[in-house]
């Protein structure tokens, strides 16, 4: 679509589809991912912690990639299929890791839960049985202030064994 | 997912088989994981409302400014916005929030938005409220404020200098409050010791905990009850309302708090007032719901930093067998632009004056000044944290100045075992503990014996080992009477929590807890114990997720802070329990025909001891007395809802010599780590960590470690890199998560935990609060890195926070950190 200054497109219409269902909304150009996620869908389980990129609460999966979803915008998502924590259990079954994760205590907040669960998914989903060190890495790009990671990695180690 | 499950979800707790002393002491699986995990949790900024307006404050880019003008004609000529709010208005509308302290502080005048001047980078001058984040945002760049920029004071040393700005000249004195503390004879010991150590100055540095989610309320405003209604995450609502609703003109009843799920507090969720107040004076004038959702760049400026702290003049008695006689020391206190929960460090330090050891003469002369940097609030370990690095970096110090083992010497001065409960000189009382043997459990963990082949290993690749250790108490259970000792007009004292237990109509077990959990799990401990008492299973047990005003199941000091939950609030727990089974067991005796001695509960029952065949289920006892009462006497009084105020066992403070116990419990730990330097770079890595913790009885074992795990990364990211430093101009360097580096899953070194337990003796559970012991880790890691430099011209350690470069100026001039080192011997 042609855009000049003048006649700027300020919305578009998308196409996503997100854990399985499909949506066509409008939104805004400027609009983030997460915020189409978090107030357009009200698929608050993705969160926001920082703004910039850093913090990874605003994690989803892209395709089967993990992204920051504070870090691109709803309209780059058209087409795509996305992912978000909502999407993991089936209906009232959690899933291993997500099983892991209560008996090793790898949560107390939960604010960093759904982006370090989505991580975590994908590097399961891509290297079912990996090193502490690949763990600690698949893991890196999101922070936890309650944990010290110490359980979170105990908990993914042992979902992998 | 729009599919509907009928299926029922698993119970929580599971092994029904497994053999039990009682639910407390085991692992039981968390309550609150299930939601959590499925991003069903409900976090503030997950509740909406129709036609609800987002809020955006227009911030001051000035340190220190007079506010000539504020303009807003052209933020409201936008489309989409609703409304804006100034400091004008807010001056008009409320009052100042009361102070805490004595004058000077008592002047300093503190509103929700600056009035004619800002005070720090980043403080709220007006407020814009519109259809969208983004539209909010817009909008909030078109308002207009003139500014008359002020010299601002950034370094709390130079603050009662002829020359230093003033920020509040209301109060005539950048001084909040100003104390001496002196117990024991100071004097005395120094004639007696054999050589008297003095440091000429240390630092306590500036950080937070930085919660992941940061602060923020959706308001609504009830038009014809005048009543607010805040879903938000504020962690001491008892509190909040104090400061709000006399400044809003308003009954205290007029302000209710929700809270569910909250995304970390650490404290730094405790002085939100300001913020809320005007979200809900933009609410009433609106009449719409409002939206507050704060950017992480404003949480780094703008919401609460850690008391930053200069120990100055430091004078340290010894005798020559390294028994140490005290201290004296000259603190200065910077708690930036508003004193807001300040001066209460002035006095929380007191807590723990002695740290863990035997030190009888101690005089502090406290100053805490404001500075053009952002307000401060209590901060996991708040106050006591900064005191007791002061005592690890004395000991440590002093042991490296006269040639003391940093082990040996902290176990002479250590308080003993066989002392407990122990009065320390300004009278707290250390229940108990036994931190000797932690520190060989924290030694063992971390191979001590073995340490000096490490070093020369490490030597041998070219690095620098050091070891440290860090000693620390985490004293919980506030007795509020010590504000008094800052100002006696104050009418706090005491403390107390709430819990209410009832037995619903179909049986169910429902309880409501005044505190408000930010990830510590009450939901699953307070089951814990509630399941005990009722002879059931924590799975039969409904703890309503967080914390509602409106329950009625909250007192003046309700809320999560201060290491506590284990005393106040499963205390309140129990005792409404405890109320509840007495009434199950007098229904059960009037439907039994016997008396309630003669019924227990057990197995979801109210049965007879003598013949467990003759029982009432608890559906049948909720049934009977809710909806199915003919008959019963009249004068029973029963009914199957109880609410119990636990209430600690505290006296008045002795104003004159600022001496009574301060807090009911003193948790302790010992951390021990291990570094390894780069001579040539300063760059270090952490390769060895232990914590050993004791906090008496440990309700959930996994819970307790899991605060340990991250008390600590947090005291490691402290000591290592986080911190909140400001340019000449008042600017915050680190106002984002690139500048500001929080530890990640690759930063962490190998933790190991320890722990024992030494039985509380003063409270209903024999358990201590925890938490917030992680600052022994910032003292760790600076022992440990002056213990690695020591064959480099032994530089002191001066600085809480050591990030390489800070590393590197000790590696290359540590001649200039030992100026203020000065030892006379007799």
């Amino acid at each position: 679509m042609e855009a000049s200054a003048a006649t700027a497109v300020r919305s578009k219409t998308i196409t996503v589809e997100v854990n399985g269902v499909e949506y066509e909304r409008e939104v805004e150009a400027r609009r983030l991912l997460i915020h189409f996620l978090r107030d357009d869908l009200d698929l608050t389980g993705s969160h926001i912690g920082c703004d910039t990129g850093n913090c990874g609460a605003c994690s989803v999966l892209y395709d089967g990639l993990v992204v920051k979803s504070c870090m691109m915008l709803a309209v780059q998502a058209d087409g795509a299929k996305v992912e978000t924590v909502e999407g993991l259990a089936d209906g009232n079954e959690l899933t291993d890791l997500q099983r892991s994760f209560t008996a090793h205590h790898a949560l107390q907040c939960g604010y960093c839960t759904p982006g370090m669960l989505m991580s975590a998914t994908a590097l399961l989903r891509e290297k079912p049985h990996p090193t502490e060190d690949e763990i600690r890495k698949a893991i890196q790009g999101n922070l936890c202030r309650c944990t010290g990671y110490v359980n979170i990695v105990e908990a993914i180690r042992a979902v992998s064994q | 997912m729009t599919e509907t499950t009928v299926a029922p979800p698993k119970p929580v707790v599971a092994e029904p088989d497994k053999p039990q002393k009682g639910w407390a002491g085991q692992n039981v699986p968390r309550k609150e994981d299930k939601r959590l995990l499925q991003g069903a949790g409900v976090f503030f900024d997950d509740v909406k409302r129709h036609g609800m307006g987002y809020v955006h404050f227009v911030r001051s880019p000035y340190a220190h400014a007079r506010i000539r003008s504020v303009d807003v004609s052209k933020a409201l000529e936008l489309d989409g916005v609703y409304g804006t709010l100034t400091g004008d208005e807010v001056a008009i509308l409320t009052d100042p929030f009361f102070e805490l302290s004595v004058p000077p502080g008592a002047d300093m005048k503190d509103y929700a938005l600056a009035v004619g001047k800002a005070r720090f980078v980043g403080e709220p001058v007006a407020a814009v409220v519109a259809a969208t984040r983004d539209l909010a945002r817009d909008a909030a760049e078109l308002v207009e404020v003139d500014y008359d920029p002020l010299p601002p004071l950034v370094d709390a040393r130079v603050a009662e200098d002829g020359g230093a700005p003033i920020l509040h000249e209301e109060a005539g004195s950048n001084v909040v409050w100003e104390g001496t503390f002196d117990w024991g004879d100071f004097e005395g010991a120094v004639a007696e010791a054999d050589h008297v150590v003095k440091i000429k100055e240390l630092h306590f540095d500036r950080f937070s905990s930085t919660p992941l989610e940061c602060s923020g309320c959706l308001v609504e405003y009830n038009r014809g009850t005048g009543q607010w209604t805040m879903y938000c995450n504020h962690q001491m609502p008892g509190v909040g309302a104090i400061w709000m609703a006399p400044a809003m003109r308003v009954g205290i009843d007029k302000l209710r708090f929700v809270t569910q799920d909250i995304g970390g507090g650490f404290g730094n969720k405790i002085c939100l007032h300001p913020y809320f107040v005007a979200c809900c004076l933009l609410a009433r004038k609106l009449n719409r719901a409002v939206q507050w959702t704060e950017w992480r760049t404003d949480q780094h400026t703008a919401n609460a930093h850690g008391n930053e702290r200069w120990f100055q003049e430091i004078e340290v008695p010894v005798n020559a067998d390294g028994t140490m006689l005290g201290f004296k020391v000259k603190a200065v206190d910077d708690c930036g632009a508003f004193p807001r929960y300040e001066p209460l460090g002035c006095i929380i330090w007191a807590q723990v004056t002695p740290g863990c050891y035997r030190w009888r003469n101690i005089r502090v002369d406290f100053t805490q000044v404001v500075t053009n940097k952002s307000p401060v609030s209590p901060n996991r370990g708040y106050s006591r944290m900064q005191h007791l690095w002061l005592t690890e970096r004395i000991i440590d110090i002093v042991a490296a100045e006269l040639g003391l083992d940093p082990v040996q010497v902290r176990k002479q001065n250590y308080v003993k075992h066989e002392e407990f409960p122990y009065e320390t000189p300004n009278g707290c009382i250390y229940d108990s503990g036994d931190y000797a043997r932690c520190l060989d459990i924290a030694l063992d963990l971390i191979g001590y014996p073995s340490l000096e082949e490490k070093r020369v290993d490490a030597e041998s690749r070219g690095k620098l080992l050091g070891v440290g250790i860090g000693s620390t108490l985490d004293s919980g259970t506030n007795n509020f009477g010590q504000s008094m000792i800052l100002n006696p007009e104050l009418q706090f004292s005491g403390n107390n929590e709430v819990a209410t237990v009832k037995l619903d109509i179909f049986g169910e077990i429902v309880v409501t807890l005044g505190t408000v959990p930010q990830g510590q799990g009450h939901e699953t401990t307070a089951a814990q114990v509630v399941a005990d008492i009722l002879g059931c299973s924590p799975d039969d047990v409904h703890v309503r997720a967080g914390h509602d005003t409106y329950w009625n199941s909250h007192a003046g000091f309700s809320g999560t802070y201060a290491s506590q939950f284990a005393v106040t609030g499963l205390g309140a727990v129990k005792g409404a329990t405890d109320m509840l089974a007495g009434e199950m067991k007098k229904l059960a005796s009037v439907v039994l025909g016997c008396t309630p001695d003669d019924i227990e509960l057990a197995g979801g029952m109210a049965r007879m001891k003598a013949n467990p065949e003759v029982a009432l289920p608890f559906m049948a006892l909720g049934a009977i007395l809710n909806a199915n009462n003919a008959g019963l006497p009249q004068d029973l009084d029963v009914t199957l809802n109880c609410r119990y105020v636990y209430r600690p066992p505290f006296e008045k403070p002795d104003l004159e010599r600022k001496y009574g116990n301060l807090t009911l419990t003193y948790a302790s730990q010992v951390h021990a780590c291990v570094v390894e330097v780069d001579p040539d770079t300063g760059v270090y890595e952490l390769v060895d960590y232990a914590a050993v913790d004791d906090c008496g009885n440990r309700i959930h074992p996994q819970i307790v470690e899991g605060q340990v795990h991250g008390a600590t990364a947090q005291a490691i990211g402290a000591a290592t890199h986080e911190t909140f430093p400001y340019d000449e101009d008042g600017n915050l360097l680190t106002p984002n998560f690139y500048d500001y580096h929080v530890p990640h899953a690759l930063d962490m070194p190998p933790l190991k935990t320890g722990f024992i337990e030494s039985e509380s003796p003063f409270t209903p559970l024999g358990a201590k609060g925890m938490g917030e012991g992680g600052g022994a880790g910032i003292h760790a890691v600076c022992a440990a890195l002056q213990d690695a430099l020591r064959t480099r011209g032994s530089p002191i350690v001066t600085d809480s926070c050591n990030p390489y470069h800070r590393v590197w100026s000790l590696l290359q001039d540590p001649a200039a950190s030992r100026a203020g080192i000065e030892i006379s011997s007799r």
